[in-house]
């Protein structure tokens, strides 16, 4: 593969992959093997369990609502998808127990499982049809750790002395209820750490970290949305689902409009960091290179998703600083020019990020990108150590995935102990490897 | 400032609205019959529900979009406790918590609009709230705690009630506007296709007046807490975009300048242009999200520049024809750079075609007319005109009376005679912020000595 292909991608942690079952690792694997089963022995039990009546208008209603919520799915900053809506309906129709109707004796809900699963499982996949045949990816990723976290509640909520449940004053009812959405967010959020620490090669401990700082607002909604829909729908019946719909389209909007400006922004500073490259300062394809290193290496050093994200700005935008040059270096490539004359780009560069006004953390990462990593005082952060290491490769190395010249330029960074630093190269080294194994 | 015409009014939409709820409340007494227990602790509940969403509303977008999520507590009194009670929920917006931007330095003249507000949101909302509760009450909808029995019934009469509470609400703000606008002091209103956002979520919020109602049976005035939780997520998520979108237009500013420091004299050009191309597309009616794309491709338009030689930007005396082709290039550089930001499409047009010409002599396709994209035609005005009102190295600034003359002749050869009107209606009205340019410094190195965008100097080719 060449360079050309690895700047055509979209993002370094959603890349496409170019056959769909290779890409798929075994956390994934075994988390959908996890979910299909789950279904299939619920469409089973809810086919054979006698003894409580199916109420057909209730499955049918809370059956649209995922399937609406599934269609109206959501993406996150970090290449995740939501759907908060499919997550509400299905949890809440896990935990209602009385729907009354008028002109109608209200319908008693018995806590049944895979009747549950069943329904969310068929109205998820409903929804991922239209997604499917607009060729957008099904991500079943997601809709399987929703089908866990929906299925954990459903099972803890049968066990629960329901009956006695429904006769208590609401308050008891209530914080039942708040402590079984809070754990089902719980399952949902370590099924995603799991499975993006499995699917990036970060560790468990910063993923956990990532997702419920990112998770917790959404969850928050959807919690109090779970506990709205089951009460209104036990007095108000199923109309109670269609009125409640508005308010949650209307903070779905939000987040999207939120979801959106971060993507463009990601997206405009990728674009526009080529300026260099066009402009013939820099060699093509070599800011999003450097970036997907960096990116890479950080993330194997434990570092958290905000810092990541501002690592993969300044790697980015590394070489800026060379707008403000008068003449192109030979090939861009600044490893060959002098430490001072590094520092000065480093410098220029940081001032035009400074400007900006949001991006200092940004800004003191382009700094000190020309430092060596021991001896200079004060110490340059982490993150600029790894972009000069990212940097200092791709310098060499370039589009290139020849296996002996980057084992050269490797050994080359080595015998610098004191202008790289060798964890950091340690770690590059795996990650470049990986580069070449994973096809990039 | 808060003209005259906009206190009299404001004046009567207050006294009318004192006298309607009097009448309603003589005709049919505080609440109207229903069943809920202690009424005032619920009215209090829903008014304190109405003052923390009217306090906190309105994070700042660009669009200057507000969202308030108030309207569900008033819905909920129209379903609860009939007509006055819904009036006085609204009314709370006279003690409303929320602080006003400072943009008047007179602490005389900030005062009078803060009262000017409080006053007409206040009886705006009792208002309001008082034709949604009289429209609930007309449709026969069941005043009290809902009941399954007649929730068709009641679900209809709410519905109706909503559009009326929406409907009265945007419609008297829309009259102080326009009242206001006439003194020429005001924003401009939001554009359309944010109306139709703002509209569609205030629809949205009132739904939420329902679902209070419906919670009121099982959990009393508790219910106004637990709504309370997605809404303030909702306005976090809204004050992130916000945020970000700040962050994301300091940034692309920072970007734009980091790629005109190469050339002094054409310092901020790219802001200036984004900002004349954004007046004319507001005097011409474009949607707002058209605006945005239009401010970006303006500020953007010049990126491509960076893919053309020093040499051949610096050179003095005529250009040879490869250098004039390499000039020309600038625009597909320029869409090389930008293409895979996922905005606009009509953007990247802009930036690719800005350098056509009405008569069908520009580049770098020759496009005439109206094949040249709109976005382009805005873009290649406002570029022409910052470029003669700007010092070069080779001449002084033009006046804008100038620039304005030398628009007028080439419109319907070079420009587009309609966005050339449109430009210099828009600049009589909002004025032009000439670009400062102190001296020149004197160990600056070589500079930009002919400026492609500027009609008045054509490059100069050598034809062989």
């Amino acid at each position: 593969m060449t360079g050309g292909t690895l700047a055509g991608r979209p993002a370094p942690d959603r890349m496409a992959p170019s056959s769909y079952w290779q890409a798929l690792d075994s956390g994934r694997l075994l988390l959908m093997a996890a979910a299909g089963m789950l279904a299939v022995a619920a469409f089973a039990g809810a086919a054979v369990a006698g003894g409580h009546p199916i109420h057909w208008k209730v499955v049918l209603t809370f059956g649209g609502f995922i399937a609406f919520g599934e269609l109206l799915r959501l993406a996150l900053p970090g290449g995740r998808e939501a759907a908060p809506i499919a997550m509400v309906g299905a949890l809440s129709y896990a935990l209602v127990l009385k729907v009354p109707d008028p002109g109608h004796p209200p319908y008693v809900i018995h806590p049944n499982p895979p009747l549950v699963i069943s329904v969310a499982a068929i109205g998820m996949a409903v929804g991922a049809l239209p997604h499917i045949a607009a060729g957008r990816p099904a991500a079943l990723t997601g809709m399987c750790t929703r089908l866990v976290a929906v299925a954990c509640v459903a099972f803890i909520f049968r066990e629960l002395p329901t009956k006695s449940l429904a006769e208590r004053p609401w308050e008891l009812a209530f914080a039942v209820m708040v402590l079984l959405v809070s754990f089902g967010w719980l399952a949902d959020v370590v099924v995603s750490a799991l499975i993006r620490a499995d699917d990036v090669g970060a560790r468990f401990s910063v993923a956990i970290v990532d997702e419920m700082r990112l998770q917790w607002p959404l969850g928050l909604a959807v919690g109090a949305s779970v506990l709205i829909t089951v009460f209104g729908a036990e007095t108000l019946g199923l109309m109670e689902l269609a009125i409640f719909i508005g308010p949650l389209l209307v903070t779905q909007v939000a987040f999207r409009r939120y979801a959106g400006i971060r993507a463009t922004y990601l997206q405009t500073v990728r674009s526009l960091a080529r300026v260099t490259e066009v402009a013939g300062y820099v060699e093509e394809g070599h800011s999003r290179r450097v970036s997907w290193l960096a990116v890479a290496v950080g993330r194997r050093l434990g570092m958290a998703e905000p810092q990541l994200l501002a690592l993969e700005y300044a790697a980015l935008m590394h070489d800026i600083g060379q707008l403000s040059l008068r003449d192109p270096i030979p090939a861009g490539a600044t490893v060959l020019v002098s430490p001072a004359d590094q520092d000065r780009i480093a410098e220029l560069g940081e001032k035009v990020i400074r400007e900006a006004g949001v991006l200092n953390d940004v800004a003191e990462l382009v700094r000190c990108q020309a430092w060596p990593a021991y001896g200079h005082d004060p110490a340059p952060p982490l993150g600029s150590m790894i972009i000069r290491a990212a940097n200092a490769f791709d310098d060499m190395v370039g589009p290139s995935l020849d296996r002996d010249r980057s084992a050269a330029a490797l050994d080359r960074m080595r015998m610098h102990p004191v202008e790289y630093d060798p964890h950091v190269v340690a770690v590059l080294a795996d990650v470049s490897g990986r580069r070449v194994a994973s096809r990039l | 400032m808060v003209s005259r015409a906009a206190w009299i009014y404001i004046g009567l939409v207050g006294i009318v609205t004192a006298a309607l709820v009097f009448a309603a409340q003589l005709a049919n007494g505080f609440f109207a019959v229903g069943h809920v227990l202690y009424p005032w602790l619920a009215l209090a509940s829903l008014q304190a529900l109405f003052l923390l969403c009217d306090s906190v509303k309105s994070p700042t977008t660009s669009r200057q979009t507000v969202w308030s999520p108030s309207s569900a507590a008033t819905l909920a009194a129209v379903v609860l406790l009939g007509p006055v009670a819904a009036a006085l929920v609204g009314a709370t917006s006279l003690i409303s918590l929320r602080r006003q931007p400072a943009d008047d330095s007179d602490p005389v003249r900030r005062r009078r609009l803060l009262m000017a507000e409080r006053l007409f949101n206040g009886s705006m909302h009792a208002l309001s709230g008082l034709a949604a509760g009289e429209a609930y009450h007309a449709l026969n909808g069941h005043v009290g705690l809902p009941h399954p029995a007649v929730f068709r019934q009641i679900a209809v009469a709410f519905a109706a009630a909503a559009v009326v509470h929406v409907l009265a609400n945007h419609t008297l703000v829309r009259g102080v506007n326009r009242l206001n606008r006439r003194n020429g002091t005001a924003r401009r209103e939001p554009l359309e296709s944010s109306l139709i956002l703002l509209l569609a979520s205030d629809l949205g919020y009132a739904c939420l007046g329902l679902v209070i109602a419906s919670l009121w049976q099982v959990m009393g005035w508790f219910a106004t807490v637990i709504v309370l939780v997605p809404l303030f997520v909702a306005r976090w998520a809204m004050a992130q975009f916000a945020e970000q979108h700040r962050a994301y237009s300091a940034t692309m500013n920072a970007l734009c300048q980091a790629v005109e420091t190469k050339d002094y004299y054409t310092r901020g050009h790219g802001d200036r242009v984004s900002k004349g191309a954004v007046m004319i597309a507001r005097q011409i009616g474009m949607s707002s999200d058209r605006t945005d794309a239009i401010s970006f491709a303006g500020m953007l338009h010049d990126v491509g520049k960076l893919g053309v030689p020093t040499q051949v930007l610096q050179k003095t005396g005529p250009l040879t024809e490869d250098e004039f082709a390499a000039i020309q290039l600038h625009p597909m550089r320029g869409l090389q750079i930008v293409s895979e930001i996922g905005f606009l499409y009509e953007a990247l047009n802009g930036i690719l075609h800005h350098h056509e010409r009405i008569d069908g002599r520009g580049y770098p396709l020759g496009l005439a007319g109206h094949e040249i994209p709109e976005f382009a035609r805005v873009i290649a005005v406002a570029d022409a005109f910052d470029s003669m009102t700007s010092t070069r190295s080779y001449r002084e600034a033009k006046s804008i009376e100038a620039a304005v003359a030398e628009l007028r002749r080439g419109a319907g050869m070079q420009f587009d005679p309609l966005l050339v009107e449109a430009f210099i209606a828009a600049l009589t009205q909002d004025g032009w912020q000439l670009p400062e340019l102190a001296v020149r410094p004197p160990d600056l190195g070589a500079v930009t000595v002919q400026d492609h965008d500027d009609p008045t100097a054509p490059l100069q080719v050598i034809i062989p």
